[in-house]
């Protein structure tokens, strides 16, 4: 037993084997050291194992699969749900889903997002430019403006605007404080529904998205701008080439938060009666009567919207992380790919030993 | 300290047109503090000037007035009898336009502890970027393709001509500062700047970017170096400038000034900075 015990001490980690002279002289001692640890079987052999030829057993983790089995259990019984029960109207939905008006109705929706998205960050560049200007007129015009357009609420603007015939009869271009006119038009006429509509959405997008835009420019470290002005870069390039592509790490994520909010954020020009994606079933509901397998439908296609959207925000955060870390990570087609290679590849190799 | 004329024994300094510094009672206050209480210095062209000194004793700030990076509050800064930031018309000084500032930059190149490469380009395009875009007296831009050529020509130049396209975050930091001086360099400045080159660096890298260094000392260019590498200041300057407190105490041949130091303030500095078996 002493010999077996010496010799597991042996086999035993770095430790234990600066005792084995020790160990060999007085087998008591040794006995006590190796005794616990030493592994049952009688065979190990001395400690040049490189445990090559070893099984590796993964540690097991049974709370994760219990986890998993409760959360899937759930997801059945909402999916059976959702399927099962009639008065989803699964049927009525298929019909309206591709119907010429809905489809009319979001042609509407995506021109507002993309226009007032547009316009929004455009002028929400030139807002955070101004905030960050060394002259203080610029920098209170830029602040009050995010002021006002971010504690009211869109629908009274979106009203406001709409009514602005009401405030203003005319609005004429000329010299201020003179009868100089060189064009005048009744509000009216200028304010349609649609004008309205991308008006209240883009002064409303440029508000925040000049907010985002700013911290994405404040996130840069100040030695790039040095850097670029000790090499004599001008200030436009400054901007352009060295500080936005790098700001615009920060300003995607919020960023695209911000678009997917205006895809359905667009859904308020309701109360301009603007014949968007929403007021459009809203109309068919009214005369239908069938709510909710017709909500279903514009819900749906927000969620279709909004989930090209988010391919997009992955593949641009993705250009503009190159050079913020070591290696790009794989895009989910090349992991796909990556993986039934290495599992072909494996599959081959076990086929090749047998 | 008074203006002193730094004699020149540089070998290769023979173009001595180019890259005369003179600082002139520099003063330079961050709100109550004065940094610099009027710096009086001269760099001759070709010359190698090595800046000394405790943290804090405006060493760097010198250094950023000379490319106009910090406003001076007092006193000028000439580079070949032209002043930096400000143009003499008649008896006033009219403060330059921002094009025109950029135009005096393109002359003097900077290098940052901390690199300050462009971490979204690639070491090339980080070398390439200002000689298209940079506005040069005399000189026309370079053309994209003979940009590259150029680029490529320094990051050989450096050793990095296998890693031109390499972003920043690929490089050890020895090889970021090596592209960084490349950077500096694609301006053919008359003057360079290094601001604690090596102070961001593992001990083992400082090395491969001091070499870049001391071979650019011999290529007759205009060098004003802050450091606190002894033993290189020893090696490479013709002058060295020891500051304290926004002042010039001391300045002198590093032999003399390494082994002979006037002043207490320099004695009592050196003794702390140099370990006892570095031997002069």
């Amino acid at each position: 037993m002493s010999s077996t015990a010496t010799r597991a001490a042996q086999s035993a980690a770095g430790p234990a084997s600066a005792g084995t002279d020790a160990g060999v002289s007085n087998p008591g001692p040794s006995a006590e050291q190796g005794g616990p640890r030493g592994p049952e079987n009688p065979q190990s052999r001395g400690p040049a194992t490189d445990y090559a030829d070893y099984r590796l057993v993964p540690s097991r983790h049974p709370w994760r699969w219990v986890g998993t089995a409760v959360v899937a259990l759930g997801v059945a019984a909402v999916a059976w749900s959702l399927a099962t029960n009639p008065r989803w109207e699964w049927g009525v939905v298929a019909q309206w889903f591709t119907a010429q008006s809905v489809v009319n109705g979001l042609v509407e929706t995506l021109k507002l997002t993309a226009i007032s998205g547009a316009l929004g960050f455009i002028l929400g560049f030139i807002l955070a430019l101004m905030r960050l200007s060394a002259s203080p007129l610029l920098v209170s015009v830029s602040w009050t403006f995010s002021w006002i357009f971010r504690s009211t609420p869109l629908l009274v603007q979106m009203l406001l605007w709409y009514n602005l015939g009401y405030l203003y009869e005319k609005i004429s271009l000329g010299i201020p404080f003179t009868d100089v006119r060189f064009f005048e038009v009744q509000t009216t006429t200028l304010i349609s529904q649609f004008a309205a509509a991308v008006l209240g959405l883009t002064l409303n997008q440029a508000a925040y998205s000049a907010e985002i835009i700013r911290g994405g420019i404040l996130s840069v470290d100040q030695g790039q701008l040095e850097a670029a002005a000790a090499l004599g870069i001008p200030a436009w390039r400054r901007s352009t080439r060295i500080v936005l592509p790098q700001a615009m790490r920060a300003i995607l994520p919020t960023a695209f938060n911000e678009i997917i909010g205006l895809v359905k954020g667009t859904s308020i020009v309701y109360v301009l009666a603007y014949s968007e994606l929403f007021y459009t079933v809203q109309v068919i509901y009214n005369r239908t009567q069938q709510v909710l397998p017709l909500l279903l439908v514009a819900t749906l296609w927000y969620v279709v919207i909004t989930s090209v959207l988010s391919v997009f925000q992955y593949y641009i955060e993705r250009h503009y992380s190159k050079g913020a870390v070591r290696t790009l990570p794989l895009t989910p087609l090349q992991k796909a790919r990556r993986f039934f290679a290495t599992h072909a590849a494996t599959d081959n190799r076990a086929r090749s030993t047998r | 300290m008074t203006a002193t004329a730094v004699a020149t024994e540089h070998p290769a300094a023979s173009d001595t047109t180019r890259g005369l510094v003179e600082i002139t009672k520099v003063r330079k206050s961050f709100g109550a503090t004065e940094v610099l209480k009027g710096i009086t210095l001269t760099v001759e062209p070709g010359g190698v000037a090595v800046i000394v000194g405790p943290s804090g004793s405006g060493k760097s700030t010198l250094l950023r007035t000379i490319n106009h990076l910090e406003k001076v509050d007092g006193g000028f800064i000439a580079i070949d009898g032209e002043l930096v930031g400000y143009e003499v018309r008649g008896k006033r000084l009219h403060e330059l336009r921002e094009k025109d500032i950029l135009k005096q930059r393109t002359e003097i190149g900077m290098v940052f502890q901390n690199f300050n490469l462009f971490p979204h380009l690639t070491a090339l395009e980080n070398v390439t970027e200002a000689p298209v875009v940079a506005p040069r007296s005399g000189k026309p831009r370079l053309t994209k393709a003979e940009a590259r050529d150029r680029g490529l020509e320094l990051l050989d130049r450096v050793g990095l001509k296998d890693r031109a396209g390499a972003y920043p975050r690929q490089l050890s930091g020895g090889q970021q500062q090596r592209v960084a001086i490349a950077r500096a360099l694609a301006l053919d400045p008359k003057i360079l700047l290094f601001d604690e080159p090596t102070s961001a660096l593992d001990p083992e890298l400082v090395n491969e970017v001091l070499d870049v260094i001391r071979e650019l000392a011999t290529s007759g260019t205009t060098l004003i170096i802050v450091t606190h590498e002894m033993g290189f200041a020893r090696d490479v300057a013709d002058t060295v400038v020891f500051m304290d407190q926004g002042q010039i105490v001391e300045q002198g041949a590093p032999h003399d000034i390494f082994t002979n130091p006037q002043e207490e303030r320099t004695r009592s500095f050196f003794s702390k900075v140099i370990e006892p078996a570095f031997n002069i």
